[in-house]
């Protein structure tokens, strides 16, 4: 299911070769056919067209939240757990305040503020998603820490960077592979309600979330326009779940 | 146990602070003119002032902040810039539809994952579990967006047997409460799943057993108590999930509660009314998490925080 949302993602706009954007007046909510596979929209856009440029906006969305949150959260918690006492509790404090806050409200009210647009839309998720993995990271480096293998490479003189780099990144690798797939399914989910709402991608940009709000007014006439974008979201987001899922039991096996 | 509830709600007190104070930077730290976004960017400059002026925008921000939260503790908002009403009672007039939606997505989400995970739960590795599992999957990934426009596709226009929107009799709560639970439903069928799972190899279980008791008796009496703990934990993270995501299915079926009365004032720039709104949820939050905290010692006495 991921190959199939990385393909459509990747080369989808190269084999579905119709504008996502270009209006067709005369196609308006034509049937599936061979020219359009899954038929036009309320515009006689290709939905089809749309729907492979949503999984390019959805996975760019995605990724960049991800990659983003991971850095910040990352950076964060192993600071916070690196450096210790005051300091240290000073900033899980500071993430305690902002998960007393409904992650989906937050992003809400930021992208309400910022605007809507791409590069908005990206920090108010990333807003909404960094302080899981401050946490995660700093119990993972508090923990790992601990380790003999560590506390061997540190009575060995080992210099504390090669520590970081050497030693303990290694350990972080899994759980945090194992939070980000299940990260990315959550972010398409909040991504595409926020755009729903009208606050991320802007029409007539392809996104899932705001197609579906879009398909909404037609459903009686065109219940696909509803359904490709419903569907789609449902797949990828089923896919990152079940890799997760995997993921962790691979883990999980393994130690 | 009330002693223990009055010490919860003195602990409750910074954290609603904290809450409140980020409420307030997200409003007035955030980048971005709320007055040129309210009046567009041609406004003649002395509307822009006397806008700041009205907002109290043209006050210093320990001012705001302070009147902020000196009007939070009296219970007054602010005025609402598009509807000409207190924020206070706008918050209190729709803030009744949200919770009944929200408890009603709680109700439907129960009910549709005790089952499920019983059936999963004691039969693990069977057909049952293959099944309640796999609808498990299904429900979290279908998302609400989706499943709302889908449930009126199929019970309203279809097989016209509930109400199509907006909010009256029971009929009409089916279908949102639906939308909301069932997601939460599939999470907490697989926890009390796992959790069954987890017990089943249990020493008092065998005790259970060999006293004569039947799997299931044994099950449901001995082993759903301790499976339970994860579940409550799940139920109070998800819950606050919950909350916000009645935002979205107000907005599917014009259900006329607080994600409305929010989305509406983020659509109108009514800066006053957004921070009502988003503050009213953060804090209902909290106070969801607390209760779930105070759940736990209930089902399981040997964690009662001292």
């Amino acid at each position: 299911m991921i190959a199939l949302l990385l393909l459509s993602a990747g080369i989808g706009p190269f084999v579905v070769r119709a504008n996502p954007l270009a209006v067709d007046l005369s196609q308006v909510f034509a049937a599936p056919s061979t020219a359009h596979w899954l038929g036009c929209d309320s515009l006689g856009r290709d939905l089809l067209a749309r729907i492979v440029w949503g999984a390019r906006l959805s996975l760019g969305v995605s990724t960049a939240v991800v990659a983003l949150s991971l850095a910040a959260g990352g950076l964060i918690g192993g600071a916070a757990a690196l450096a210790g006492g005051r300091i240290d509790g000073l900033i899980m404090r500071a993430v305690d305040i902002v998960m007393a806050f409904p992650g989906f409200l937050l992003a809400i009210a930021l992208a309400a503020i910022l605007g809507p647009g791409l590069i908005d839309l990206v920090i108010a998720l990333t807003a909404m998603g960094w302080t899981g993995y401050a946490r995660l990271v700093r119990g993972e480096v508090l923990s790992l820490r601990e380790r003999e293998y560590v506390e061997a490479a540190r009575a060995l003189g080992a210099p504390p960077r090669r520590l970081l780099f050497h030693h303990l990144m290694p350990g972080l690798a899994g759980p945090l592979a194992v939070q980000t797939t299940l990260g990315i399914g959550g972010i398409i989910v909040a991504e595409s309600a926020l755009s729903f709402l009208g606050l991320g991608a802007r029409p007539p940009a392809p996104s899932w979330g705001n197609m579906l709000d879009a398909g909404r007014a037609f459903i009686l006439v065109a219940p696909l326009l509803t359904t490709a974008p419903g569907v789609a979201i449902g797949l990828s987001v089923l896919g990152f779940n079940l890799l997760g899922d995997g993921l962790a039991q691979l883990i999980g096996q393994r130690h | 146990m009330t002693h223990q509830i009055l010490r919860r709600l003195l602990a409750l007190l910074p954290v609603a602070l904290s809450v409140a104070t980020l409420t307030f930077a997200l409003i007035h730290l955030v980048p971005g003119d709320p007055v040129s976004a309210m009046l567009g960017d041609y406004a003649a400059p002395a509307d822009v002032v006397r806008m700041r002026h009205y907002l109290k925008l043209d006050l210093p921000l320990w001012k705001q902040y302070a009147d902020f939260i000196f009007g939070l503790a009296h219970g007054d908002l602010g005025q609402s810039i598009s509807q000409h009403a207190p924020v206070a009672r706008l918050i209190r007039e729709h803030y009744p539809a949200t919770l009944e939606l929200a408890g009603a997505g709680l109700f439907v989400a129960i009910i549709i994952a005790f089952p499920l995970g019983l059936i999963a739960g004691a039969n693990a590795g069977g057909p049952g579990d293959a099944a309640a599992m796999g609808f498990a999957i299904l429900g979290i990934s279908v998302p609400h967006i989706y499943l709302g426009p889908l449930l009126m596709i199929v019970f309203s226009l279809d097989l016209g047997w509930l109400p199509l929107t907006g909010r009256g009799g029971l009929a009409h709560l089916v279908l949102p409460a639906l939308t909301m639970g069932t997601a939460l439903a599939a999470i907490l069928a697989r926890m009390l799943r796992q959790g069954l799972v987890r017990v089943s190899s249990a020493d008092y279980m065998r005790t259970a057993r060999s006293k004569g008791l039947s799997r299931s008796a044994a099950l449901i009496h001995h082993g759903l108590r301790n499976a339970l703990t994860p579940v409550i934990t799940l139920l109070g993270l998800e819950a606050g999930a919950l909350l916000t995501g009645s935002i979205v299915t107000e907005m599917i079926f014009s259900w006329p509660g607080l994600g409305r009365l929010l989305m509406s004032a983020i659509n109108n720039r009514d800066y006053p009314l957004v921070e009502g709104c988003v503050l009213t949820f953060a804090l209902s939050y909290v106070v969801v998490n607390m209760i779930t905290d105070l759940l736990y010692g209930a089902v399981d006495p040997r964690i009662r925080l001292d």
